[in-house]
């Protein structure tokens, strides 16, 4: 009741209303679907939400893994739960705020850019916020936090005797890793993985605040048409499209998961 | 022991409930407004509300889109009074949204003449907006980092002399028309075949921007020296940061500048319409003018002239000077739906441009 009241209701809704027309009138079309891939400015808007949900997400479980590998596997069991809470501390900040303070670190006049001055290494400011640096940054930080909890779980969980048995046969810690460890934590990765593309393709916030408009993402261009002209159907049919992605997505990930487990 | 630091617990919480009652102020009647930021500042809100005893309860929303999904999803009679760009007034109208004001009741002689924007709140000889605050989107800049003589044409905007020291503001209509007016066009007369020169402005300026900003954003790059112009921008950007920062200033270039108007509509479907009028007529008074012109949300020239502005007030807000500038300013862009879309496609072309 509770997926049909709360997804499936308001999927078909926006479904029908995806296949109507802003001004009103004839009856269920198209339109609104062939408008997006005939102009390249709205496709190009899903190219760029899929190549910085790529970044976002390959650059944070990159970054994630050693971390959650030094979490579960380095930290002395009694400090494991502290330093959880201090991965963990970004979550409990606003959002808006937080991508505020990335653009002030990142600004001109910013302490990134004071300090690469500073230490001579560059001889004037140079432009980091406002870009798609900015974006994949502000996510990167929030998602590495998430994949580190995912694939931390997943690291706890592993028997010790995997290990062992690999050592006994002969494996180093390198061979150890690729051929016992990372397969048997890879469910880990790819929810966290999930998670991440789901979470980031369909963000408004960071990239509006971050990436000074100077390219266009999917929601950002789905906004663009309710702001002032209140262009529903049109907003409805590419957020059906951006849905079809993580369809997509998903489809990909359960299949991996699945060839996993088997 | 346990039962009585229960009750005690309970009688100090309903102690504290009715202080907080007691505290809080009784109102007769409420009313419920759709509005932009500028009308949520207490300062603005309160007196109405301790005259009165009417409590106003405001939402805001940006974009009449936005504004007018939020009446079609919510039940006739929900909403009192509503906030709108002037020359979207005819959108609600066609709605069948909004009532006809009592032009009687309403200090109309007392408005600027350009700002009232009949052609667009006026309809069928009923009046169903009235221009409460008007400004302009046009250079806004730091007059310590750019030649101020450079700010007087449209021009700079689109040379390189200030290649990445700019940024747009990011909302199409008065940026079109102001890449429309750097195009040598004139905002009233804009047509499909206008679009490709114009295009060709907003590219070059893209190329010289930094960023295309929401107001927040853009106001911020120019505070913090982010970006030293805001194409744009206007007295809404700078008058309210000129006690912290005097070097923001803002110009009407030799081509013009867009006059932005935004109007107080009465919703036919309002139960409270006497109230509801009761706040118009506080809005459109001299003290309510002098208030929401002032407003921390951003500042803006009040639309009667007779507002109770402070002399220094007047000098932020340029208050002389605006019978020059209301002559040379032209009209906000007012597309039809098809040439709406037409706009914003270019927009959004502008926006991915690299």
């Amino acid at each position: 009741m509770w997926t049909l009241a709360f997804f499936a209701a308001p999927f078909i809704a926006m479904a029908v209303v995806s296949l109507t027309s802003h001004d009103g009138g004839g009856g269920l079309t198209f339109a609104n679907y062939q408008q997006f891939f005939a102009n390249p400015s709205y496709t190009q808007a899903l190219v760029n939400s899929l190549e910085v949900t790529l970044i976002v997400t390959v650059v944070s479980i990159l970054l994630a893994y050693p971390f959650a590998w030094i979490l579960a596997e380095q930290i002395p069991e009694r400090w494991q739960r502290l330093a959880l809470i201090l991965a963990v501390l970004p979550f409990w900040t606003s959002y808006v705020v937080r991508s505020y303070s990335w653009l002030l670190v990142l600004a001109e006049k910013g302490v990134v850019n004071n300090t690469l001055v500073q230490l001579g290494l560059i001889a004037e400011p140079i432009q980091l916020a406002n870009t798609r640096f900015t974006t994949v940054t502000g996510f990167v930080h929030f998602f590495v936090m998430l994949l580190t909890l995912t694939i931390f779980a997943n690291l706890k969980q592993l028997s010790p005797s995997y290990r062992k048995a690999a050592a006994d046969l002969g494996a180093g810690p390198v061979r150890t890793f690729l051929h016992v460890v990372l397969p048997l934590t890879f469910p880990g990765i790819m929810v966290g993985a999930f998670l991440t593309f789901v979470l980031a393709i369909g963000d408004y916030i960071t990239p509006q605040i971050l990436g000074g408009n100077n390219e266009l993402l999917m929601p950002q261009l789905i906004m663009l048409q309710i702001g002032r002209r209140g262009d529903f159907p049109l907003a409805s049919a590419l957020s059906i499209l951006l849905m079809a992605v993580v369809t997509v997505a998903y489809l990909a990930s359960a299949r991996w998961l699945k060839i996993e487990r088997a | 022991m346990k039962s009585l630091s229960g009750a005690l617990r309970k009688l100090a919480l309903s102690a504290t409930a009715l202080i907080g009652l007691a505290l809080s102020p009784a109102f007769a009647e409420d009313i419920n407004a759709l509005v932009w930021c500028d009308h949520s500042d207490p300062n603005f809100l309160k007196p109405f509300e301790d005259a009165t005893g009417i409590k106003v309860n405001v939402k805001e929303f940006e974009g009449t889109g936005a504004g007018l999904a939020i009446l079609d999803q919510s039940q006739p009679g929900e909403w009192d009074v509503m906030v709108i760009d002037s020359v979207d007034v005819r959108r609600g109208v066609d709605k069948k949204l909004f009532e006809p004001l009592p032009e009687d009741k309403l200090p109309f002689g007392d408005l600027y003449k350009e700002v009232t924007l009949d052609a667009f709140t006026k309809i069928d000889g009923k009046r169903y907006g009235i221009t409460e605050k008007f400004g302009y989107n046009t250079i806004g800049f730091n007059n310590t980092k750019v030649d101020p003589a450079d700010m007087q044409s449209l021009q700079s905007l689109v040379g390189d002399k200030y290649k990445g020291r700019i940024a747009i503001y990011d909302y199409y209509l008065p940026v079109i028309g102001m890449a429309a007016l750097a195009a040598g066009k004139k905002t009233a007369e804009l047509t499909e075949a206008d679009l490709p020169a114009i295009k060709e402005v907003l590219l070059k300026m893209k190329a010289n921007a930094k960023l295309v900003g929401e107001v927040t954003a853009s106001q911020t790059a120019l505070a913090t020296g982010e970006v030293d112009i805001l194409v744009g921008g206007g007295e809404w950007v700078t008058a309210g940061l000129a006690k912290e920062n005097p070097a923001l200033d803002f110009s009407i270039p030799k081509e013009g500048g867009i006059l932005w108007s935004q109007s107080l509509a009465m919703l036919s479907a309002s139960q409270k319409k006497d109230a509801a009028l009761k706040f118009i007529q506080y809005v459109l008074s001299p003290e309510g003018q002098a208030r929401l012109a002032t407003s921390s949300c951003y500042w803006g020239m009040p639309a009667n002239q007779k507002a109770a502005l402070t002399d220094e007030q007047k000098k932020v807000l340029r208050y002389d000077d605006q019978p020059d500038f209301l002559a040379r300013a032209q009209l906000y862009p007012a597309p039809d739906e098809k040439l709406d879309k037409q706009m914003q496609d270019v927009w959004t072309e502008m926006l991915q441009a690299q």
